[in-house]
């Protein structure tokens, strides 16, 4: 299989939605390529587990179609489909012994038990379960318990593709980065197409090739996570990735640019155009706590901003301003001066972006960049 | 929940302990007296010890009723368990159809027992029932007044119409606790729906089925009313289960020191056999 | 829907209303009619079976009596259990343990054991007969089970509620009544469903403590024969007339039933 492919896809709990508020999943396409390792982010409530459910099969989705290698699998039962899903609680079956329930998926296919056992010994090898095999499943902890659950989706040689819902959220914080880790190496040994769903950037971030994140039901972009970093393509992924996420200012179309309250921002020639032609009932610039640029002193064409607060974090240190009525912060490195009760800063205009109706604007062509 | 050591809490339990030691430990004591003595009246009293025990572990008509009872508490366990395991496996979970299927089943379990009786002693005549007429319409010749294996299907009958219900409701709460994952999991597992019943199912409903044998043994064992009804014990002895014997022994004959004692046996058995039971199915769970 | 599991479920739930249907067929038949010939519904529709129970105070006083001892059971047992419950749900105290097994194994004693001493015991302080000395006696089997019951639901509110209200000023009686009652409402209904259920349909210790004046219905419907024969409209008007108040309760804690079936202790 190469890819899975999301065409027009939506889909609502109800029998007869009757607006956007009543579709989990908003109308989506998008294609998830063989043999990588993606994180789907979002908040609680945005349509992750939705979306798992309708990819693995377990829900079938109201609008749209799901294909699995052009070949559309909408009616395919999840047992048809050659993907493995693991859960956010560790699911293994009491009565069996780890072994048996690594065999379980195998045996319902009817392989016959001489491969069945070099299978289950190689994920126990992986997983790191061989001292265990012999033990009753319902007697160990809770991210054993997880990767018995993972290794039933690893041990059928048929899997094309692996679905993780939330899989670390039961886990003790000391031994997540290990599973992590664990997971990391398991994509790179077997090559399987991987959906990672979480909640936490961090997880994501580590994990993924690409992120896609999610809100309100829709896709609101698809990157590697410096993409996502440094090119929000919308106010929530802006907000969302960085910590703290980005400032986020209301602003008002001017000459030359932008502003709010008393300050200017110019923008590129290219962008104003672009500003220009776009229909919008919300405007908004965004610039991350790491780039906005502080100047030792005052400085000709910066900006004046009172510092009303400083959080010194050890290896770096978060100023609160207040540049014109709005609250801005900055991530300050440890070795630069603290600016006393005022701060000069500027914003550097690649950084800089420009959201209308919380999507990125871009210029068609990007010419002069001015800086400010 | 963590609790805190305090013996103030005897306050509280007070009522309840009283009342229940009122309606207990008075009359097991005096159980327990009778039990050791002859009584011809007030004041002419003799001690015998352990005389009645031994009559009453000797006599003959104990021992049919005994073997009648644990035939007929054993054949309710084997008909009633699967049974009501089965049923709830079929119940719907959610919707008007569920309210609606659950309250048709708990109708027979809010009947009261010489009711439960009385429809069957009228259902299964041939005169005036609906079932009697019918079999005997059929060829098959039932008659449970005079056939003793007619009446024990009978007696049969009616306590799986009556109590069947009851596991069915156990088990269909117990299966409704189980989380929703395992079932899709079981799904991408590729599991048939024999394999979830043994794997998931089944070992979930542990804890109820646990309540269901215990109760349904307990219950049976201690049967009056509904036999009683219909056939009076008879044809003959053939459904004279312990209940009735302890009772004819305590009210018709009057003889309170053999029915004492033996009331005392009946007890201790239950209580074994129950702890029996209860230690058999939570053995498991102790590994 | 799964045919394969309807048609059983539906085949089963005929099996429990058929003989029902059957009971309430003949309480509408006149007793001719009855012993003349099976008839699947009645020819000769009538109400005389019903207008005999409602207008006989040797009938209707039955019900009467039975309905007044199970609601006094019923709170009589719900007023002990509700401390005791609260009690063994947030105390360990001396002797707990054992208290509560012991008020188990009172579940599993045969009410034929108790039939003599139950009878005697009255007698002597003078309730032979009374609605009281019903309650009183399925008090044995039905404390027990409330206690078991509500303890279970008590557990599942967090300690936590009882502290904050301490806290907050609250004397014990009134948190227990303001706060921690209200919590567990949907327990009290099933435990009062339990109660009334078993109360309802015992019928060898409410027969053996009453003769007159509190006989319940039970008793009423097994003295039915006469010199000419059991009046079999009469017995079946009278069966489904024990059956209704049944009906009633099942349909106000339709809701909460499975919750407490769900607990296991029943």
């Amino acid at each position: 299989m190469a890819e899975i492919r999301l065409q027009n896809l939506a889909h609502s709990y109800s029998s007869a939605p009757s607006g956007p508020d009543d579709y989990a999943i908003r109308e989506m396409s998008h294609i998830w390529e063989q043999g990588g390792a993606y994180a789907l982010l979002g908040p609680s409530g945005c349509g992750k587990s939705t979306l798992l459910n309708i990819i693995s099969g377990l829900l079938s989705p109201s609008e749209g179609q799901v294909m699995f290698d052009s070949k559309v699998v909408n009616d395919l039962t999840p047992e048809k489909r050659n993907i493995a899903q693991v859960f956010q609680f560790p699911v293994v079956y009491d009565t069996m012994t780890v072994y048996d329930n690594l065999a379980f998926p195998l045996r319902n296919q009817g392989m016959d038990e001489k491969r069945i056992q070099a299978k289950v010994q190689e994920i126990a090898e992986v997983l790191d379960l061989q001292a265990v095999l012999k033990n009753k499943a319902k007697n160990l902890s809770a991210d054993e318990k997880q990767k018995v659950s993972m290794g039933r989706g690893l041990v059928r040689d048929d899997v094309s593709a692996i679905l993780f819902d939330e899989p670390l959220t039961v886990i003790d914080p000391h031994l997540k980065w290990k599973l992590r880790r664990k997971l990391k190496q398991i994509h790179e040994q077997f090559n399987i197409t991987m959906v990672y769903v979480t909640h936490d950037q961090l997880e994501a971030s580590t994990f993924a090739d690409k992120i896609a994140v999610m809100y309100g039901g829709q896709i609101v972009q698809f990157g590697t996570p410096r993409e996502l970093f440094e090119k929000p393509s919308h106010t929530f992924v802006g907000y969302f990735i960085g910590s703290p996420g980005m400032n986020l200012i209301e602003v008002t179309p001017q000459d030359g640019g932008v502003g709010f309250g008393d300050i200017h921002l110019p923008l590129s020639k290219g962008l104003q155009r672009k500003l220009a032609g776009t229909e919008w009932s919300s405007l908004k610039v965004g610039i991350r706590p790491e780039f906005i640029h502080v100047w030792d002193g005052p400085y000709d064409d910066a900006m004046c901003a009172d510092v009303t607060y400083v959080e010194d974090l050890g290896t770096y240190k978060i100023l609160t301003l207040n540049l014109a009525g709005q609250s801005l912060k900055v991530r300050l490195q440890e070795d630069k001066p603290v600016p006393q009760g005022q701060a000069w800063i500027s914003f550097p205009g690649q950084w800089l972006m420009l959201y209308a109706d919380e999507y990125l604007l871009q210029a068609d062509s990007d010419s002069e960049v001015p800086h400010a | 929940m963590r609790k805190v050591q305090n013996n103030k809490a005897w306050w509280l339990v007070l009522p309840v302990f009283l009342l229940v030691a009122f309606s207990a430990i008075i009359p097991m004591m005096t159980v327990v007296n009778y039990s050791l003595q002859d009584i011809f009246d007030q004041s002419n009293r003799y001690f015998v010890g352990t005389d009645w025990f031994r009559q009453v572990l000797q006599d003959p008509r104990l021992h049919d009723s005994l073997l009648r009872q644990f035939i007929y508490s054993g054949c309710v366990l084997l008909i009633e368990i699967p049974l009501g395991i089965a049923i709830a496996l079929t119940m719907p979970t959610k919707g008007r159809w569920s309210s609606l299927c659950l309250i048709v089943m708990t109708i027979p379990l809010l009947i009261p027992f010489n009711v439960v009786g009385t429809i069957w002693q009228i259902f299964g005549r041939a005169d005036i029932g609906l079932m009697g007429y019918a079999l005997n319409k059929v060829g098959i010749s039932y008659n449970y007044a005079a056939n003793a294996s007619d009446a024990w299907v009978t007696v049969l009958v009616i306590d799986v119409w009556h109590w069947t219900s009851l596991v069915a409701l156990l088990c269909y709460s117990g299966l409704r606790a189980i989380p929703d994952v395992y079932y899709q999991a079981a799904r991408i597992d590729r599991a048939s729906g024999w394999a979830v019943f043994r794997h998931i199912q089944l070992p979930k409903m542990k804890s109820v089925l646990l309540i269901a044998v215990m109760l349904r043994f307990m219950d049976s064992f201690m049967i009056y009313t509904e036999p009683f009804v219909l056939t009076g014990g008879g044809p003959g002895n053939s459904t004279t289960f312990l209940s009735q014997t302890l009772t004819t022994m305590a009210l018709g004959q009057f003889d309170l020191g053999p029915a004492a004692a033996f009331s005392l046996v009946y007890f201790l058995i239950i209580l074994l056999v129950s702890w029996v039971f209860y230690t058999a199915m939570t053995h498991g769970e102790k590994n | 829907m799964n045919l394969r599991k309807i048609v059983p479920l539906w085949i089963y739930l005929l099996f429990l209303l058929v003989p029902i249907y059957w009971l309430v067929n003949m309480s509408f038949k006149t007793n001719t009619e009855i012993l003349g010939g099976l008839t699947l519904f009645p020819q000769d529709f009538t109400l005389a079976n019903y207008k005999v129970i409602f207008t006989d105070e040797s009938w209707y006083s039955g019900y009467i009596n039975s309905l007044y001892y199970v609601c006094l059971n019923t709170v009589i047992s719900l007023s002990v259990a509700l401390p005791a419950a609260y009690a063994f749900s947030r105390y360990r105290f001396l002797g707990d343990k054992h208290l509560f097994f012991w008020l188990l194994t009172n579940r599993m004693a045969p009410p034929a054991v108790f039939l003599l001493p139950f009878f005697q015991l009255y007698s002597s302080i003078g309730l032979f007969d009374t609605h009281i000395a019903v309650a009183l006696a399925h008090c044995l089997f039905n404390v027990p089970l409330a206690v078991w019951i509500l303890e279970g639901f008590m557990s599942g509110v967090p300690k936590e509620i009882d502290e904050t209200a301490y806290i907050d000023g609250y004397s014990f009686p009134k948190f227990f009544v303001k706060i921690f009652v209200p919590l567990i409402g949907s327990g009290i209904g099933v435990t009062a469903f339990f109660c009334f259920m078993f109360s309802w349909v015992e019928l060898l210790l409410a027969r053996t403590l009453t003769s007159v004046n509190a006989k319940p219905i039970a008793a009423v419907m097994t003295r039915t024969v006469s010199a000419s024969g059991i009046d079999w409209g009469v017995l079946a008007a009278a069966g489904v007339l024990t059956i209704l108040p049944g009906m009633l309760v099942i349909w106000f804690v339709r809701n909460h039933v499975v919750k407490g079936f769900a607990l296991g202790r029943v």
